[in-house]
């Protein structure tokens, strides 16, 4: 049975974000990637087949190797929404600013009627 | 007259269920901090543009809670929580729940920090927590459609005013 899984619950786990982050800098085979984490083989090979199964990570071959290459344009979405996001917030600190600049001038102008 | 050094900032990580927002004002933090806790304040500034916000219920002290109502024609979408902590002029704790979620449950913990920086100023850090990176995510979309209206809006304003030549 193959699920296609969700890749926000995909990379909710820190070793498979420690893993995604490794392999965006530099494509690694199994082994390779397995040495950089304080985890087992087998935990390792579960998580990549997490990662391989939301789309995340791709297996490529080169001669006897098979390398994991990262695939990163799902990420892309949250970084979509959280600019959106900001904006949103933006839009109110921007406000705030205007508000602030006036209790400050009101404040100047009550100091200086004494 | 634009400072890059009062631009707003997000952290929201993929796979987190935090966001932080973080922002500098040219004002002292008893000030900003007052912008937050006085409910004639706050209104100006924390609504969004198109919709009228109504405050049912703010009391900014521990132990204390807060709804308010945001209006657009018909349609009105009320949020509310209970203030944990509120410490003069550093920080705010309190609890979040948007009341329009088909299920009730998703709440957020949100602190805001105020620290003083040199010159009278003040650098604002607010850290919202979520149950799930779900409902954090589910946040983050939130503000798709509203952020890019509120602005449109803003920079019309400025172009009425004269402000942008």
């Amino acid at each position: 049975m193959q699920t296609r899984r969700d890749v926000f619950q995909a990379i909710a786990d820190p070793t498979r974000r420690g893993i995604i982050q490794l392999i965006a800098a530099q494509s690694l085979n199994l082994n390779a990637i397995a040495e950089k984490f304080d985890v087992s083989r087998p935990a390792i090979s579960q998580h990549i087949k997490i990662l391989t199964e939301c789309g995340l990570i791709v297996i490529k071959k080169q001669g006897r190797e098979r390398y994991c290459e990262a695939r990163l344009q799902k990420l892309n979405e949250v970084a979509e929404w959280a600019e959106q996001y900001r904006k949103l917030w933006a839009g109110k600190f921007d406000a705030l600013d205007k508000l602030l600049i006036g209790m400050q001038s009101k404040k100047k102008k009550n100091g200086r009627k004494k | 007259m634009t400072t890059t050094k009062n631009a707003t900032s997000i952290k929201a990580e993929p796979g987190k269920q935090e966001i932080i927002i973080t922002r500098e004002f040219d004002a002292p933090r008893e000030l900003v901090f007052k912008a937050f806790t006085d409910p004639k304040l706050v209104i100006q500034w924390l609504g969004p543009r198109d919709l009228t916000m109504t405050i049912e219920k703010f009391e900014p002290k521990a132990g204390g809670s807060y709804r308010y109502i945001h209006t657009m024609g018909e349609h009105s979408f009320g949020f509310h929580g209970v203030v944990h902590e509120v410490t003069f002029p550093e920080r705010i704790i309190q609890t979040f729940e948007f009341e329009g979620l088909p299920e009730k449950g998703h709440v957020a913990l949100e602190t805001a920090r105020f620290e003083a920086l040199p010159g009278g100023r003040t650098k604002l850090t607010t850290q919202s927590v979520f149950q799930s990176v779900t409902d954090r995510d589910g946040m983050l979309q939130s503000g798709m459609e509203r952020g890019v209206n509120d602005s449109h809006e803003r920079l019309d304003e400025l172009f009425d005013k004269g402000a942008v030549k």
